[in-house]
């Protein structure tokens, strides 16, 4: 058993990690909408982004530099096998970040850098999904590593379920945020993208059971979490099933709210099928945890700061509330 | 390993190099908006907030590109120095998650509402929002400097076989060169995004347009520099005497001092020839290096002849970048002084050549916090923490391929977005120039008139 220390940690980074695909999820998920989308609903959708923009990667920093200080080991070992897909996702954040930026000083380019957020959105989305596809799979340590071994089938098909994800986000965060044509066109392809999160879901539950290292050679490993493994995908399915109704009658809140769930169910089922590892499937989290002054140290400012940033996350959403009747600019 | 560990290193100064610019710019940017919109809360005069919409928009552009730039760095802190980060992640980690806690969330949570939050909420909570965020930036630094230091100056750790446990976090923080040296960064914060700002308004006086508001602007920024590069000054010589006292050897880089000696000179000008260990073409002043580093004229320098030459940093590149630092420390003191003097006498909005002074003044604040970094890191070496671990045990276990397409991707990235468009549409900006703003009229309560009710 890992001590609690290691054990609030990797929750407060899972937390994080959660936090981030929510919240840049509808970002990144808008970004791959905007072909989808004219010139004036661009705008649009841009300005139901623009507020929270810094706030939502935020997390991804947060949960970053959480692992880099409780789980060094995790860290330094994760990262090198991850080289290129990691520099090519940052790459894409950073054409997405500048992308995003430029975009509203300009007229003329305008058209080139929504081709930049489209792109840098649905790259970075993309590898994302490649490498949590990685981890299920798990990593081979060696010397010199092998720089390719996140590339696979499996991955490739994770990066594309990921991309659904995110995009059924984006489109269920945009009726939340829109009105009129604009959200009329993204209930229809809201209902697309949620058929296709469900076909990728069922299909990557079964093929995790091929690609998992442990799973079909020791099951029994997993035998007093089968009510779990059992469970998930009933919440998934009944989220998917509501998810449904609720664009059929045109509802405005409830659409966000169970593409919420259903990641949060897969969210879930991604945990348990690496768990107890940090890194797949050879270091635990007991094993990569730094030391307990470390640990302790970050926990007393994790403590007061998390309900504070919580709370003005909220906040800064608060005062953005409501439709977006007109784009906001510098 | 040699050629991976140089890569890594180019590959990290590169990009350390390009992202330092804009937190720089931003620290200096908040503090000025912070003062700015203080001053229209206080006296409403709508030049002031003419200032500081104009002045945001700088601000938001440059803070972005801050964000994307640094998420560039953490991730390398793993796929470049794995060997780094597996021992000393327990210790900087904690800092940098508290820097995220502390002052990244603070920062994005409050930019929104700085930088579109004009009309949706009330003045008052407006002005809350750049406090928080020029407090965001402000310790921000703080943490990123505390972990830079206890690089420099280690302490509050043992070290065991694989990791380094903490045994006191306030002795990690305020290591022995923590202070000196945050001070020292915010004022050349302050002063490079000054020179900025007096050089932009200089522009718009020299062409006729904006007048008052760059009158305005320069008023307030030249007796500030003029304070600023004063101080900073004095905290360099201080800055001086710590790394003199722990980094001895950097010390004697920085002046070219191959032997041990009392009374030790300043050297303004040599060639150090690393091969030979000695310096050619040397111009010094006798004492002088005794004199700054130790405050006597006869204390003891260490030479670098006291270690072996794999040892020593690479003595050039610190030796001249000191150099550049310095001497562009000075000349902006000259500048910001005679600025202070025309202010006072009347003449500075009307004398064109010191306004092309100021537009000539304008990026020299970052190429002496270049200089500086390199002298600060490259000083360091072979070191990556001092005295404890060496650069080289510090490298990732990665390919040499792996590291060329990265620094490749890296340079051709960032030469486009930063050096074509973030300049590109820092001008646009620029040329757009402020807007003027009408006396906003207090919302008074009164009754309706008949005609007005329908």
């Amino acid at each position: 058993m890992m001590d609690n220390l290691a054990f609030i940690w990797i929750l407060i980074i899972g937390f994080s990690i959660l936090m981030y695909v929510i919240l840049d999820g509808f970002t990144l998920g808008i970004g791959i909408l905007l072909p989808w989308l004219n010139r004036q609903e661009r705008e649009i959708a841009m300005s139901v982004v623009l507020p929270n923009w810094d706030g939502n990667q935020t997390w991804l920093v947060l949960g970053g530099a959480a692992l880099y200080g409780a789980f060094p080991l995790a860290f330094s070992t994760i990262l090198p096998i991850l080289y290129l897909p990691l520099l090519l996702m940052v790459l894409a954040l950073l054409f997405r970040g500048v992308a995003f930026e430029f975009h509203q000083k300009t007229k003329r380019g305008r058209k080139l850098w929504d081709s930049a957020f489209m792109l840098g959105s649905l790259g970075a989305t993309l590898i994302q999904g490649i490498m949590l596809g990685a981890f299920v799979q798990g990593f081979v340590l060696a010397t010199p590593n092998n720089a390719l071994q996140w590339l696979t089938p499996f991955s490739l098909f994770t990066g594309c379920a990921l991309v659904c994800g995110y995009t059924l986000l984006g489109a269920s965060r945009l009726i939340l945020k829109t009105e009129n044509g604009l959200q009329e066109k993204m209930y229809r392809l809201a209902k697309l993208c949620a058929i296709l999160v469900g076909c990728c879901l069922i299909i990557t539950s079964i093929w995790t059971y091929w690609v998992h290292p442990v799973l079909p050679y020791q099951p029994w490993f997993f035998k007093d979490k089968l009510w779990l493994i059992g469970l998930l995908p009933l919440i998934g399915m009944l989220s998917l099933v509501g998810l449904f109704i609720a664009l059929a009658k045109r509802q405005e809140w409830l659409p966000y709210w169970l593409t919420i769930g259903i990641f949060l169910c897969s969210y879930a089922g991604f945990i348990i099928s690496v768990w107890p590892n940090i890194v797949p499937y050879s270091i635990t989290i007991a094993q990569a945890a730094a030391p307990a002054s470390s640990l302790t140290f970050m926990l007393i400012g994790a403590a007061i700061m998390l309900p504070v940033l919580l709370f003005y996350t909220w906040y800064s959403y608060h005062i953005f509330r409501g439709k977006i009747e007109q784009t906001i600019h510098y | 390993m040699l050629d991976i560990e140089l890569l890594s290193r180019l590959q990290f100064a590169f990009t350390i190099s390009f992202h330092i610019l804009f937190p720089t710019f931003s620290i200096g940017l908040a503090t000025f908006l912070l003062i700015m919109e203080g001053c229209w809360l206080k006296t409403r005069d709508p030049l002031y907030l003419s200032i500081c919409k104009f002045w945001t928009k700088v601000f938001a552009l440059t803070f972005g590109m801050g964000v994307v730039a640094g998420i560039v760095m953490e991730f390398q802190l793993g796929t470049n120095w794995a060997g780094f980060t597996k021992k000393i992640g327990s210790v900087l980690g904690p800092l940098f998650t508290y820097e995220v806690l502390t002052a990244f969330f603070i920062e994005a949570g409050f930019l929104g509402v700085m930088l579109f939050g004009w009309e949706k909420v009330g003045r008052r909570l407006h002005y809350l929002s750049t406090c928080l965020v020029f407090c965001g930036v402000t310790i921000s630094a703080f943490w990123i400097l505390a972990a830079n230091s206890w690089m420099q100056t280690p302490a509050g750790v043992i070290v065991t076989e694989h990791q380094f446990v903490v045994n006191n976090w306030w002795e990690v923080i305020f290591n022995p060169s923590t202070l000196s040296r945050y001070l020292h960064m915010m004022l050349s914060a302050y002063l490079s995004t000054g020179f900025a700002i007096a050089g932009i308004c200089a522009y718009y006086l020299l062409k006729g347009k904006h007048l008052a508001f760059s009158k305005r602007c320069l008023a307030f920024i030249l007796p500030a520099l003029a304070l600023l590069t004063v101080l900073q000054i004095g905290v360099g010589d201080k800055v001086g005497l710590v790394i003199h006292h722990h980094q001895p050897l950097k010390t004697a880089a920085i002046e070219g001092l191959w032997d041990t000696q009392r009374g030790a000179p300043f050297i303004i000008f040599a060639i150090p020839d690393q091969h030979q260990q000695k310096n050619l073409y040397s111009l010094a002043i006798p004492y002088a290096a005794s004199l700054i580093n130790t405050h006597q004229l006869k204390g003891k320098m260490i030479g670098l002849k006291t270690v072996s030459p794999s040892d020593q940093p690479y003595v050039p590149l610190v030796f001249f970048s000191f150099r550049i630092m310095v001497g562009i420390g000075l000349l902006m003191a000259l500048v910001a002084l005679i600025g202070l003097w025309l202010f006072f006498t009347q003449r500075l909005y009307s004398s064109r050549w010191f306004l092309r002074g100021c537009i000539f003044m304008s990026p020299t604040g970052f190429i002496a916090l270049l200089a500086g970094w390199i002298t600060s890191e490259t000083g360091r070496q072979p070191w990556i923490v001092y005295n404890l671990i060496r650069t080289h045990e510090a490298v990732a276990d990665i390919t040499l391929s792996q590291i060329s397409i990265s620094f490749v991707a890296l340079i051709l990235v960032y030469l486009i977005i930063f050096c074509v468009f973030y300049i590109r549409y820092l001008g646009r900006i620029l040329r757009q120039g402020p807007t003027a703003e009408v006396a906003p009229t207090d919302s008074v309560f009164r009754y309706l008139s008949t005609t007005e009710i329908k």
